[in-house]
Order: C-alpha cells, then structure tokens, then sequence
C-alpha cells in the first residue's frame, strides 16, 4: 500500500501509546502522577487509550500539599470517580504536622518537604517501580536532556551525568529493589501540542485554566488568588481581575495571569500571541538560577 | 441500561495528515567544539518562535555572554549548570520548534570527541542530519566522524551547514573547497543524500531567510530546505511488523494484541503470522479508543484481535504471511559500544529488540571501524565509543530485518543482566546460517518410513501420560523441545488433524479439508520432480516453508 503519514498529533500520541504500554509491560507496580495539571490530564487521556478496551493497569497517584485550590481537589474526585479509575492521595503529614509553610521556610524548602519529599516517601510508601509523569522536555532547560525513562537511584535522585543511552523506541525499564524509573511519555511534546491536542479529543480540564474575574493580590509580575491559607504581604490589597492559570501549583505559589481566554481555543489564540514560557509564573523556578535541575537532582519531577 | 453499542467503524483520515495539518520532521545536530551549533539552534528557535520571552530574556540577563552579539543564542540550549560552566554540551539534548508546516523535533548531540555514544543516540531516531563545518576551518576529523555515524545509523539526508562564513568573506571559493572536500568522502558513506548550504548562524544567513550577502548560492536557507525535505524513510511504505507489547484481555470475550506497527500496514481479512511461533491467523478487528479502523499502517498504536484463538504474547512479530521477516538465533551487526566495560565475547548479555528481550553473546568481534578515516581494521575486542562489526547468538529464534531495510526491526540495544546498563546499540548487517549439513539427496518418490522418521526426528512415536503430574508437562515439553525431539502436549481430546498442526506438521491430504491451502489447483507440470519443486516454490511463497537454518538450534546459551 501507499506511504502514509500522520498528522503530528496522532503521531505524537502514537508515541506516547507505545510508552505506556511498555511501563505496563515491563514493570510489576507501576504508577500514574496525577497532579490534575492540563499535563497529566492529556496523559491519563492517552493512558485510557492505551489500554482500551481493558482497564487502566495502573492507580493513579496524587502528592496533595494540602495547599492545593479547592476546586481542583473537587474536579480530580469528580473526574476520577467518572472513568473508574483507582486514585491514591499522599501527603508529607509529618512536614505539615511540623508546620511546614511556604511563608516561615521559603518556597524552596517548602516544595522540598511538600512535593520532592512527599513523592519519594510515597513511590516508597507504596512499592512503585515506575512513576510516569507528564513532564515536557520544553519545559525547562534542564529536562531538554532527561531520558523518556529516566534512572532514580534508592534515594529517588536523578544523576544528569550518568544516564542509560537511550535509542530508537527502545526503553531499558530494569531496576533492582529499591530503585525506580521515572517515565515521561509527553517528552516529545511542546506546550503548543498539548493544547492542541486538549482542543482535538475536548479532554475535559480543570476550571482554574480558564479566565474569570478572580480575587487576586499583585505580587511582582504574578497575581495571586487570595484563597484561605494565601497570607497577604504588608501593603498588599485584594483586588477583582480577569485572568487564568497557565500551570498549576500550590495556591500562595502559583500566580495567574491576566487574559479573557475562557476556553481552548481562545487559549491556544493566546499563546500564540504572547510568548512567555508556562513555567514562570511559578515562583519556584526562579529561587536560583540552575534551580530546576536541583530540585530534579533531589527527586522532584 | 442501553444496549451494547456496536463500535464506530473510523474513516482513517482520522489519523492521517490532512492539508494543512502538521508532519513531524526529527533531525540531528552535531558540530566541533566552537563552530556554532548551539548559536544555530538558537537562531532557529528564536527566529521561528521556539523559545520564550522570558527564556531570551533570562539569557540577555546572564553574566556569561561568549558572543559578540546582544544576545548568546548558545545559552538558550546549554542546560545543565555543569556545562553552563564549561561552555560544551555534554548530552544529548532535544529541541522543539515548529512552523506551519512542521514540527521539527532536534536531537541536540555533543560535539566532543569522547561522546560518539551521545551522536549515535541522537541519530537514531533522526530523518535528516545537520552537520556544521566551520568556513574557517575546513572539513575536520570531527566533521567525517559525525557524518560517518550518522549514515550508519541510516540516516539519509546529511546536511552540511557551512557556518561562520561572515568571518570567511561570505565567498563562495571557501564555500566550494569544502564541498569538494566533504564529497571526496562520500562513498566511503552509505548512500546519504548530501546538501550543502552556506550559512551565518550569527547574522542569521541563510538560516531561516535567504541572504542577499551570498547572492552566488542559488539554493534554498536551511529552514526552507528542512521544511520541504521528503523523508523518504517512511516506514509506512515497508512490509508490515506488528510487534506485539502488551496482550489486553479485559474479559473472556476480547484478547487484544496491542502494539505499535513498526512498519507498513494491516487491514482486517489479512492472513498474518505470529513469529517466531509460527502461528497463522487472519485480522478480525483493528481496536483503537476513537473507534475501529479498516486499516492501520505505520507508527499507528492500535489493537489487533484475531479470527483464531492463538497463543501469542509480547515479543511475537505479527506480519503477512507472504512477507516474512528473517528469523534465527546468529546475525551479524554494527555495534556501538556505549559503556564504560569493554565488551566481553561469550558474557550473557540481555538483547533488546522491540519489545522482544532475548539472552545473547557476542561470539566474535570482527573489526573495528575508524571513524576519522572510515576503513575498518581487525579487531578483537571493543571499548567505550568503539564501533565495529560483530557476530551474535541468540538464546532463541528471533524475527528481524537487516537494519538497512528496516530500521525499527533491524535495531537493537544490549543491557548488561547485571548491572541493568545499557551497553551497546546495534544494528543487524545480515543473518548467519547455522552450521548445519544438508544432505544432497537425489530426488526419491517413495513414502516416508518410519525409520527414516525416527532418524530424521531422534526418537520415534510414543505417548507419554503425566496424569498424576500434570504441572510437569510444560518443562518436560521444553526440555524435550531444546533436545530437538518433536513434542506436542495435549491437555483435550483433539481432532486428529488439530493434533497433527498443533504438533506443527506440514499435513499433505487427498482429502478436501476446510481452510486447506489448494497446491492441487496450480498448473503442475506432468514430471513429479518437477510438479513437487513447484510446490516447493509455493509453500515459500505462501511463507509456510522455511530455509532450514532459520530454525537451527546453533550452540545454545
């Protein structure tokens, strides 16, 4: 027969299908990091097709801070509960028992205890030996060169020096006990496909991506939804403004941005139009140069 | 409850590229030390809107600027801190940028010498190679080195950007000497396609726009050119490989084989063989989540369910029965040896191959390949970055193709069983033959005999009941199976002719049967050698009868 092509969607997601079928046949515990971001809602999305018409043959994990919006604690239990889907929820209770807040230790201190920590105490709490994540190697500088299965040793760390070749299709998923595989089927996408991609199979998102007037404080060049553990600084004042989240954190940590962009396509118009990076309207990014690759380097996704 | 919908039948344009969607263009990167790979790619990354403000912004803002320009494009792409320091890229890095008509995914390699590893990775998965020569300098060792990986690593279409050629007077002598150069090289290179372009990753020459500083070069800017490339390498347009990763069984009704098609296309109604097993079926429904499709083809991940109930798990190929891949336990192969432990002929190694995974050794090194001036030397063993020509045994029958013919069936890594590393990449030369004598036998008419059977065989007919330890059926079979005997297990009461297939006999029969392949109905010839040679012929055809070899045990593991 004829060459053929596919669009760079679907192959795309063909990419993706083939990586996740391979964590479901090459591990014995694996996990989904279910953070309910757009990201990992496009790969729970191909996750379902994958395996269809069987079941996902894998739970869903999420590392809840507990300073997570409300409205998207209530969208994952909605959404989850309308796929049948087996969810797992872990917290650093013993970090937040502790008072761990990003206000007293910084935001850098902070997501190491409520994320980094949490989500290796969970993948060990559990017994995962793969934990795949939606990350995107255009994210960030530092994830440009991370493998689609990426090594963590017993720690849950990254060592960005000494990493497996990685070639073709072909996925080295072996481990012994103890160690894990992170897995980032979505490496290959850019935030423009994700988006196109949400707006070609209408997956369904979490309502703090789309514009509405929202009470926000102007922190620097972020507004900040005044939610009820966000402390305001001295002299701030809240105030009604238009805008949306283009990446989702914890509520004192995660600015929105100002846009009247209330669905996909509206959004994806938006992105074409200005050309800030996703990433830095998330204040932890930018504690120190170089400071993703450190948290990566500590565990963090 | 509504009644069981029946699945929507898909048109295939619901995967297809239709007018004014995207394709996906992959490509390589590599260069020396200093001649601007990293400037380039920042060029086409800032100039086609692949990097963000606040990236560029991040950049303008640094302390380190190795540029004479406002802006050090080659930060936008170094990554981690360590070379940020060093100013060299250590790994491979992948980049993204799009245009209209294209996303253009770039494999980023390292420039440095020690990291042959690091370019073979990002040839891989490549359609085209952008190689950068400095204008100042000439065609490099480093230069060859990259082309040379590149083409081995199938890669067609080698692109020399001839860079910095504003410090070189944007003229079009030096531009010429080092085409005549790179071209002195090629046939020592596989068939590449090669282009030359003169650019100026600085100025932005030729990168994205036409330069009017070099109106003497008629062709197109590297954008242009990469935008319009036809990649000749779909793997659409080979036989079919339906490599099997994950069997989908979510009740009784529906056994689903998922996979990914490795190359060409299946349709419902296709007669295909599962391999190395050998069993034959027909494509009763191609599964996806959106619905059923008619057809799939290459890299579509889809689910095939099958008219028979077959036994088939992951690592088995399904292909048409009259295209077969290779199947054999010694091949030839290119290795890339990728790890700090040399290699180690006769050491169990684990072979990576598709989702096939497979223990195998290395039996032989052949020679080692010189990369600086591509001739190949007698070699014996192989270190870190070597690359060179190797003999392999597999623990069992694998299917393949030669990696010239098919890219995703001809490849394979090696892990080490014990430390869990990768080691090597390799790709399949060609399949060796089993030592095996054949006996030259002048044509005889008459019937099989029972001796002649046991001979052939190594043991004669018995039946042998397990009642009382049923769980020992399976290892026995095994076991008898690696000494060669024919053993079948047989757990039902079977129709003697099931019996005889399950036992995986050729079955010759005057009688009508259902299903039978028809050789009564090809024109045959009056002479019984003759009309039995033509049968011969057909089976192969139809992909029943294999060389013999392909099944040879060899020395075993």
């Amino acid at each position: 027969m004829a060459m053929a092509q596919l669009s760079h969607l679907r192959a795309l997601e063909a990419e993706s299908i083939h990586i996740l079928r391979e964590v479901a046949a090459q591990f014995a515990k694996p996990v989904l990091l279910y953070s309910i971001g757009k990201d990992s809602s496009v790969l729970l999305h191909l996750s379902r097709k994958a395996f269809h018409p069987g079941r996902l043959p894998f739970p869903l994990l999420h590392i809840d801070t507990t300073y997570e919006y409300p409205e998207l604690i209530e969208f994952r239990d909605r959404f989850v509960a309308e796929i049948g889907a087996r969810l797992l929820v872990y917290t650093n209770t013993a970090a937040i028992e502790q008072g761990a807040n990003p206000y007293d230790l910084g935001t850098a201190k902070c997501c190491g205890l409520l994320r980094t920590r949490a989500l290796v105490e969970g993948l060990k709490h559990y017994g995962f030996d793969a934990a795949l994540g939606g990350a995107r190697r255009d994210e960030e500088r530092s994830r440009a060169k991370e493998r689609v299965f990426s090594f963590r040793d017993r720690q849950g760390q990254w060592d960005p020096k000494n990493q497996r070749p990685e070639l073709w299709n072909l996925f080295n998923g072996r481990v012994d006990p103890g160690e894990s595989i992170r897995v980032f089927p979505l490496s290959n996408w850019t935030e423009f496909d994700v988006w196109q991609y949400i707006n070609l199979e209408n997956i369904a998102l979490a309502p703090l991506y789309f514009a509405r007037p929202r009470t926000v404080v102007v922190r620097g060049e972020t507004l900040i939804p005044v939610e009820q553990n966000v402390k305001l600084l001295p002299g701030e004042q809240p105030q009604q403004i238009m805008c949306r989240m283009r990446s989702l954190g914890c509520t004192p940590c995660s600015g929105a941005i100002r846009s009247d962009a209330d669905t996909v396509p509206k959004i994806i118009a938006e992105l074409f139009s200005f050309r800030r990076s996703e990433r830095e309207n998330r204040i932890i990014d930018h504690d120190q140069d170089g400071s993703m690759e450190l948290k990566k380097r500590e565990g963090y996704f | 409850m509504a009644a069981i919908a029946q699945p929507q039948t898909l048109s295939l344009s619901h995967f297809e590229l239709q007018p004014g969607e995207k394709s996906i263009l992959r490509f390589s990167t590599a260069g020396s030390v200093d001649d601007g790979k990293s400037t380039l790619i920042g060029r086409l990354l800032f100039d086609s809107r692949g990097a963000f403000d606040d990236q560029i912004e991040a950049v303008r803002k640094s302390p380190i600027n190795r540029s004479s320009g406002a802006i050090d494009f080659s930060l936008l792409t170094d990554g981690l801190r360590a070379e940020r320091e060093q100013g060299i890229t250590i790994d491979v890095a992948y980049r993204y940028f799009s245009t209209s008509r294209r996303k253009f995914i770039i494999a980023d390699t390292p420039g440095h010498e020690q990291y042959t590893r690091n370019m073979a990775t990002g040839a891989s998965t490549a359609d085209a190679a952008v190689i950068l020569v400095d204008a100042r300098k000439g065609v490099l060792p480093q230069s060859r080195r990259h082309a040379s990986i590149s083409a081995l690593l199938g890669i067609r279409h080698l692109i020399i950007a001839v860079n910095k050629m504003d410090l070189a007077g944007y003229s079009r002598s030096v531009f010429d000497a080092i085409r005549r150069d790179f071209e002195a090289l090629s046939p020592a290179l596989r068939h590449p396609w090669l282009t030359f372009i003169p650019v100026s990753a600085l100025e932005g020459d030729n990168v994205v726009e036409r330069s009017p500083r070099m109106a003497w070069y008629q062709g197109p800017a590297l954008l242009e050119f990469l935008e319009n490339l036809d990649v000749d390498s779909s793997q659409s347009d080979l036989p079919a490989r339906f490599p099997v990763q994950y069997v989908i069984r979510p009740h009784l009704d529906f056994r689903g084989f998922a996979g990914q098609l490795a190359s060409g296309w299946l349709a419902t109604g296709d007669r295909v063989v599962a391999l190395p097993s050998g069993h034959t079926s027909r494509i009763k429904e191609i599964v996806t989540f959106d619905g059923h499709v008619d057809r799939a083809f290459a890299p579509m991940s889809v689910t095939v369910t099958l008219e028979d109930e077959i036994d088939i798990s992951r690592g088995d190929v399904l292909t048409h029965v009259n295209a077969v891949p290779e199947l054999g336990r010694r091949v030839e192969a290119t290795l890339v040896w990728m790890s700090a432990a040399d290699l180690e002929t006769g050491k169990t190694y684990l072979l990576r191959h598709g989702p096939n995974e497979v223990p195998a050794r290395v039996t032989e090194v052949i020679n080692r390949l010189d990369v600086d001036t591509l001739t190949r030397r007698p070699a014996g063993a192989l270190r870190l970055n070597d690359i060179g020509l190797a003999s392999l045994e597999f623990a069992r029958p694998v299917a393949f193709d030669c990696y010239h013919d098919n890219r995703r069936t001809g490849a394979f890594v090696l892990v080490d069983p014990l430390t869990n590393l990768t080691l090597a990449a390799g790709m399949i030369e060609r399949r060796l033959e089993a030592q095996r004598r054949r006996p030259t036998a002048s044509f005889i008419a008459d019937r099989v005999t029972p001796p002649e059977r046991t001979e052939h065989f190594g043991h004669t007919a018995a039946v042998v009941t397990l009642a009382s330890r049923p769980n020992l059926l399976e290892p026995l079979e095994r076991m008898l199976f690696e000494l060669g005997a024919h053993v079948v297990v047989m757990r039902q009461p079977v129709s003697p002719l099931n019996a005889l297939l399950e036992a995986g006999l050729l079955v010759l029969t005057p009688l009508r049967v259902p299903g039978a392949l028809s050789a009564g109905s090809l024109q045959l010839p009056d002479d019984s050698e003759a009309a039995c040679k033509e049968i011969l012929e057909y089976l192969r055809g139809e992909g029943i009868l294999r060389t013999r070899s392909e099944y040879d045990a060899g020395e075993g593991i």
